[in-house]
């Protein structure tokens, strides 16, 4: 975990101590808040990033007069993940916090509603997608802030040369930098044969089939494509559909033509399939592309971030979405929901995005087409799609729009690359996988 | 002296003697220095124990107490009773390997002459000495589908590539190998110590009375170092059952949940999925089976040690 110390306005902090009654007063007033605050962000994977965090956090600081300490903390090895547990259940810790998706909803309860932030934020920076919302948004009170850092979406990362060469696709006409997609033929059909034909060339696309991020994400996305859902809006469990049988059939087919060792990929294990230049297309953040650029620039500059395929129902683009909000507990929430608006207004977010390369996605409306994106490469425009500029796909999240506490289970076991594998791997019916899956939702509903 | 302050001072002499009669007394001095001991085995092992017996018994949200609800349904999972099924071959699988791999490399390592003796003792207990997360980070490299050393040299000789962790079997015995590479030393070192106090006597007077190799392990050797090896297996089963790392850091879990053992298990169910309460019972699980164990191989040790 790394600490910096922040603005130290230790004359105030002395008044404040003096005249307890007065500053503590001053601090609920809001506009200027004082005193301490204690915050935890996430520990940027792009190096460099956490310095302009450091840096918009001072400027608000010294404005405001606020003494403010900083923790980063790691996601690696679920530290993260414990902090937030281990301080909910001491109702105790930082004033704001950073929450990965399911853990907003999760911990709803101890978290202050920030119905007032996002009404204007949505004025300022436009309405926030429905992933946010569907993840945010509890009993129709917001209760943490849509954050840009570390969210992410993990849409396909072709070769272009490779899928020109050997599908007849160029990626680079059908995503062209700074204009609209031409993509209608990009659909899941179209998707699976090229899969087949990358695959007879010895470059088979490198899709994890597994209980990891990466794997569940994609493959939510399909299932979405498809319209299949294992639970709906209701909580009620609705598997056995012809839809999920359609989108299994589908599974069936696409896996053929993956390498044979997917079933255990983890989240790095796709971008060193990408990066050893052994195939097509892999579908993750822009990260595997900064990796390539850096260690093998060949394989970088041949690189495109393209939109996702379309299905009978839609096009979807996995998005996992990180919040920030502020404990009941907190100490000082004037000043934590402060910060919040600093570090949400468009200026801010924009420099953010810029510091992590591109690889932050907002999730407002309007804060999709920085220039960060557009100008990055090699090969210039690479990213240019990345944020989805022109709202030529679906945000989503695997197991959506299940009510987020049975989705969270399906997604954190990944239920459907579970189904897809058991079919495949597995050597499964689909009749006989979908009564395991039956079992596994209604245990899921426990409270 | 006032009859009063004179009773008083007896019962103040007697109270003193009664006191200084205590603390010499063995069983006190005993008590004492355990006391360090029995603080910390409360604090880090009582304490944790009794913690997880509670949290077991809660809902998911850990709110209401729901007795053996959390049991009940983890009996009712396809999932927990292969991770049953897989703790129990994972573990039963590895320690044969160790046992029979140290007993062989121990007896390799007892005739090396003396002089070389320690370099070889030294380098074989290197995979033991290395922090297995990380001694596990560098075989996922060599298992690794990209990059994997192992696939590139079969490939050279015209083989197929192997899914090491992507197919059930090949993961199973990866994680089973990683597992014996890593144990195996202890069970050398441990096996080695034994051989060297077999008295040489006994093979010497063995071997003028016409014994083979065959009869002089079977007879001799077995015998001498078999409260060591019971002692050895029991230790290693129950260090292998609650295995984390190695099955964390090589499939976690995967493919379709055929490489997970209780560690991994409960890890992902209680703070991967938010249900602590049900992580905690599955650890608990680990309980019965390894005590069950630890009662068999430790009345076999006693009562060995009676009969001597």
């Amino acid at each position: 975990m790394m600490s910096s110390k922040l603005s130290r306005r230790r004359l105030m902090a002395r008044g404040a101590a003096a005249t307890a009654a007065g500053f503590a007063g001053f601090h609920v007033s809001g506009a200027h808040a004082a005193g301490k605050l204690s915050v935890g962000l996430w520990d940027h994977w792009v190096p460099g990033a956490n310095n302009t965090m450091n840096e918009l956090c001072k400027e608000w600081a010294d404005r405001e007069k606020v003494d403010l300490q900083i923790d980063y903390i790691t996601t690696i090895g679920q530290k993260h993940q414990l902090t937030v547990a281990a301080e909910a259940a001491a109702r105790a810790g930082h004033d704001l916090m950073i929450f990965t998706g399911w853990a907003a909803s999760d911990h709803a309860r101890l978290l202050e509603p920030v119905d007032d932030i996002m009404a204007d934020l949505v004025k300022s920076n436009g309405a926030p997608n429905r992933t946010a919302e569907y993840l945010g948004k509890v009993n129709g009170k917001w209760v943490a802030v849509p954050w840009a850092v570390m969210s992410a979406l993990k849409p396909p990362c072709s070769r272009i040369d490779l899928m020109k060469q050997h599908a007849g696709i160029d990626v680079q006409a059908m995503y062209p930098a700074g204009s609209a997609p031409k993509a209608d033929n990009w659909t899941w059909d179209t998707f699976l044969v090229a899969a087949e034909k990358c695959a007879k060339a010895g470059v088979p696309f490198g899709l994890p089939i597994s209980q990891f991020g990466d794997s569940v994400d994609w493959v939510g996305a399909l299932f979405q494509a498809y319209g299949a859902q294992l639970v709906n809006s209701k909580g009620e469990i609705i598997v056995k559909s012809d839809a999920v049988k359609q989108v299994l059939e589908y599974g069936k087919k696409l896996v053929q033509w993956l390498p044979n060792d997917v079933f255990s990929w983890d989240d790095a294990a796709n971008n060193r399939w990408l990066i050893s230049g052994k195939g097509a297309l892999i579908m993750n953040p822009p990260s595997s592309w900064a990796v390539a650029v850096r260690d093998a620039p060949q394989i970088g500059s041949q690189l495109w971030t393209h939109g996702m395929p379309a299905g009978p129902k839609g096009r979807y683009a996995p998005f996992t979405s990180n919040f920030a909000g502020v404990w009941t507990f907190a100490k000082n929430k004037s000043a934590a929901k402060s910060l919040l608006r600093h570090l949400s207004s468009p200026a801010a977010v924009e420099k953010l995005v810029a510091a992590s390369q591109g690889y932050d996605i907002p999730s407002f409306a309007n804060l999709t087409t920085f220039k960060t994106w557009a100008e990055v490469g090699p090969p210039k425009g690479t990213l240019y799609h990345y944020p989805n500029p022109h709202n030529h796909q679906i945000a989503s999240i695997a197991a959506a729009p299940a009510p987020p506490r049975i989705a969270n289970q399906i997604y954190v076991q990944g239920v459907m690359p579970k189904m897809i594998a058991r079919i495949t791997q597995g050597g499964e019916s689909i009749d006989k996988c979908l009564d395991w899956a039956q079992k596994e939702l209604q245990g899921f509903k426990r409270a | 002296m006032p009859q009063g302050a004179a009773i008083a001072s007896a019962r103040g002499r007697r109270t003193g003697s009664s006191l200084s009669k205590a603390a010499k007394r063995r069983s006190t001095i005993a008590f004492l220095m355990a006391l360090p001991l029995i603080v910390l085995i409360t604090a880090l092992v009582l304490y944790p124990a009794g913690y997880a017996l509670h949290l077991s018994t809660l809902n998911k949200s850990m709110e209401e107490f729901v007795g053996f609800e959390n049991f009940e349904y983890l009996f009712e999972r396809e999932t927990f009773w292969m991770v049953v099924w897989q703790s129990c071959i994972f573990a039963i699988t590895a320690v044969i390997f160790k046992a029979l791999i140290g007993f062989i490399v121990a007896h390799i390592v007892h005739n090396i002459p003396l002089k070389g003796q320690r370099k070889w003792r030294g380098m074989l207990l290197v995979p033991w000495v290395i922090p297995p997360a990380m001694s596990t980070l560098a075989w996922l490299w060599l298992f690794d589908s990209s990059y994997s050393a192992f696939n590139w040299l079969i490939e050279g000789v015209g083989g197929p590539r192997i899914p090491w962790l992507g197919e059930t079997g090949w993961a199973r015995f990866s994680i089973i190998l990683v597992n014996v590479w890593y144990g195996a030393p202890f069970f050398m070192i441990m096996y080695l110590a034994a051989l060297k106090s077999v008295p040489e006597q006994l093979y010497e007077a063995a071997a003028i009375d016409g014994a083979g190799w065959w009869q002089r392990m079977w007879f001799i050797t077995l015998p001498m170092m078999r409260n060591i090896i019971a002692i050895t297996v029991l230790f290693s089963t129950i260090v292998t059952f609650s295995n984390f790392d190695i099955v964390r850091v090589l499939t976690a879990g995967g493919p379709i949940d055929t490489t997970h053992v209780f560690a991994t298990y409960a890890f992902k169910l209680g703070i991967e999925a938010s249900d602590i309460p049900l992580g905690a019972a599955v650890s608990l699980f680990m309980f019965p089976l390894l005590a069950l164990a630890a009662i068999v191989i430790l009345r076999d040790v006693s009562r060995r040690g009676n009969q001597t």
